[in-house]
């Protein structure tokens, strides 16, 4: 017995949103984490916490508040109805912004702890041989930083992959649209096809098992530690 | 920038940088200086003494010290002014190898070149490949190179863009000593061969001895004693601290080898010394040391004794230090200095005087290059 088309459907769809939300955390994240790693300002610890609360938040209380946030009521539900672009409630760009949020910390905690591990001393040394700021950080702290990178990117991509409660509350289940592996294995335990959801299941644990696996190698090569929560 | 002409050959480091350091204690750096636009300016002292503050300060890596800098009649910082460290025509040497981990030498080697606001000078560049011996480790990486070798391709890195002032913050330090002896020759080489001017952060005063043209001491953030090196090591009055190593330095020439009991005659302003063959060709300089503990005084020429070296000298100075078992005595030996250090018992005892004429026995001489 093979995946079924729905089954199939839910795969794709998953791939989709994380490789998506992968980029856009990438892109957002690294400036993010670069600020936190060489910033005194006292904003650092409550930015810090913030970004780290999907950590310990049920995923429905993040769900939640988005919901509400997304909603024809809610700050982003308004702004988005302004644009004339409806509501992101129940949508795959709603599934888009909650998993940013939700993976946020597994992005920018790698990052951050790469940047700190590059240190002052290369980027001082670089400044005497005329780097600028800006050239300083493209030629000497992205490089230095790149094993972060690569754990960044993959914890991020399965944690997506992963989520299931802030998908549940804000982007519901809808087939091609918000219905992603997780949600699919839900449906099939609902409908008692214990079978099916065993191969979705299984997919899932061998998946993640070897994206830990990647990560944990990597951090062995590189002799220091890249995720600061896996000790 | 503005550039006037009387102090093109100057550097002047006026700096005013308080730090807290971690556990709370504040630092507070006050110098202010004019140094020579040439040769190697050294500045000794005692870890936590500034040093390197200071060498960061000129850099422009301390954003926040306050002052006025001036290399060679270019304003680096004044009042508000401040030229950030990467358009300082600037080379820094770091203590320990810092070169980049993700580029092989010759590409930590480009990265100053191709950020340099003025043309590569291909001969330039192979004069410094060639002065620093690196021709053959351009393709490895720092995790490939001992520890002499990444210290050699950073001073090449720092020299290929033709800074203004070169700025060295021990860089000996994290070497062992058999390191130590091997890069030596090329620091001496870089300042015969360039005319960049050097200023060597240490706290090695055989470093000091060896390489420097003008010496800066500091001691908790202030100048306790700046100017020439001979003047600086012969002046009793302001002591560095040095303890068994005080000593003093001269410049001498090599006249004759005695082959027979491997020696050479040296002659310096002051006499001629008689030094262990060290291979040093007849005609060649050499800087020698003389450390005031191998110096002994006599009232009459001894002859019946083992030390071989005995200078007509008269006492310039003597420096009696209160409770203290010792004192130094400054010797006039033509127009050079040396310094004896006697017991004031025997200083007693001979009844050395101000202005008197004395024998001095000079056990030891060691050559430093």
């Amino acid at each position: 017995m093979g995946f079924s088309e729905a089954d199939i459907g839910a795969i794709l769809l998953t791939l989709r949103l994380a490789t998506t939300v992968t980029i856009l955390l990438l892109l957002f994240g690294a400036p993010l984490a670069w600020w936190l790693a060489r910033t005194s300002s006292r904003f650092k610890g409550p930015i810090g916490a913030l970004i780290a609360l999907p950590l310990v938040l049920p995923p429905t209380v993040l769900g939640f508040y988005l919901l509400l946030a997304l909603g024809p009521n809610g700050p982003i539900g308004q702004f988005t109805q302004s644009l004339g672009l409806g509501t992101f409630a129940f949508s795959y760009s709603g599934l888009v912004i909650g998993s940013i949020f939700y993976s946020l910390p597994f992005v920018v905690q790698p990052l951050q702890n790469a940047f700190d591990a590059v240190g002052e001393r290369p980027l001082e040394v670089a400044a005497t041989l005329g780097a600028g700021p800006v050239d300083r950080f493209f030629s000497i702290a992205l490089p230095l930083a790149k094993p972060g990178f690569f754990t960044a990117a993959v914890l991020g991509f399965a944690h997506t992959v992963g989520e299931f409660g802030v998908v549940l509350m804000i982007g519901g289940n809808i087939p091609g649209e918000t219905r992603v592996v997780s949600v699919q294995i839900y449906d099939h335990v609902e409908a008692l096809a214990y079978d099916q959801a065993n191969q979705l299941a299984l997919l899932m644990v061998v998946f993640s098992f070897l994206i830990l696996l990647s990560v944990y190698g990597m951090q062995k090569k590189s002799h220091r530690q890249v995720l600061r929560f896996s000790q | 920038m503005n550039v006037s002409n009387h102090t093109a050959n100057q550097i002047s480091v006026a700096i005013n940088h308080k730090l807290s350091e971690r556990g709370g204690r504040t630092f507070n750096l006050d110098v202010d200086l004019d140094l020579p636009a040439k040769g190697i300016t050294a500045v000794f002292g005692e870890s936590g003494s500034g040093k390197t503050t200071l060498l960061r300060c000129i850099a422009g890596l301390e954003t926040s010290s306050h002052g006025e800098i001036r290399v060679r009649g270019v304003v680096w910082q004044r009042e508000t002014d401040f030229i950030p460290c990467h358009q300082r025509r600037v080379g820094y040497v770091f203590q320990e190898s810092s070169l980049f981990p993700h580029l092989n030498v010759k590409k930590n080697i480009a990265f100053g070149i191709s950020r340099s606001p003025s043309q590569l000078d291909t001969e330039h560049y192979h004069e410094i490949i060639e002065l620093m011996g690196l021709a053959s480790l351009l393709q490895q990486y720092p995790d490939q190179l001992s520890g002499g070798e990444r210290q050699r391709a950073a001073i090449a890195r720092a020299l290929i863009i033709e800074p203004d002032l070169l700025l060295m913050d021990e860089p000996l330090a994290s070497l062992d000593m058999k390191r130590k002896q091997e890069i030596l020759p090329y620091l001496e080489s870089v300042h015969e061969k360039l005319d960049v001017p050097i200023i060597y952060v240490t706290h090695s005063i055989d470093e000091v001895a060896r390489l420097a043209d003008y010496l800066v001491v500091l001691e908790e953030g202030k100048v306790i004693a700046n100017g020439g090196l001979k003047e600086v090591l012969s002046n009793i009055e302001h002591p560095l601290h040095l303890g068994e190593e005080t000593g003093v330095v001269v410049e001498a020439e090599v006249r004759e080898r005695d082959s027979e009991w491997n020696l050479i005659r040296a002659t310096f302003e002051g006499g001629e010394l008689w030094i262990r063959d060290g291979g040093d060709e007849i005609g060649h300089n050499i800087r020698i040391r003389i450390l005031a503990r191998d110096v002994s005084l006599a009232l009459s020429e001894h002859t019946d004794t083992s030390i071989i070296n005995r200078l007509r000298v008269e006492v310039e100075k003597i420096q009696y230090v209160v409770g203290q078992s010792m004192l130094l005595v400054s010797l006039k030996a033509g127009n050079s200095t040396i310094i004896a250090r006697l017991s004031r018992r025997s200083a007693h005892h001979l009844n050395i005087n101000e202005g008197m004429e004395v024998w001095a026995q000079i056990k030891g001489v060691a050559i430093l290059r």
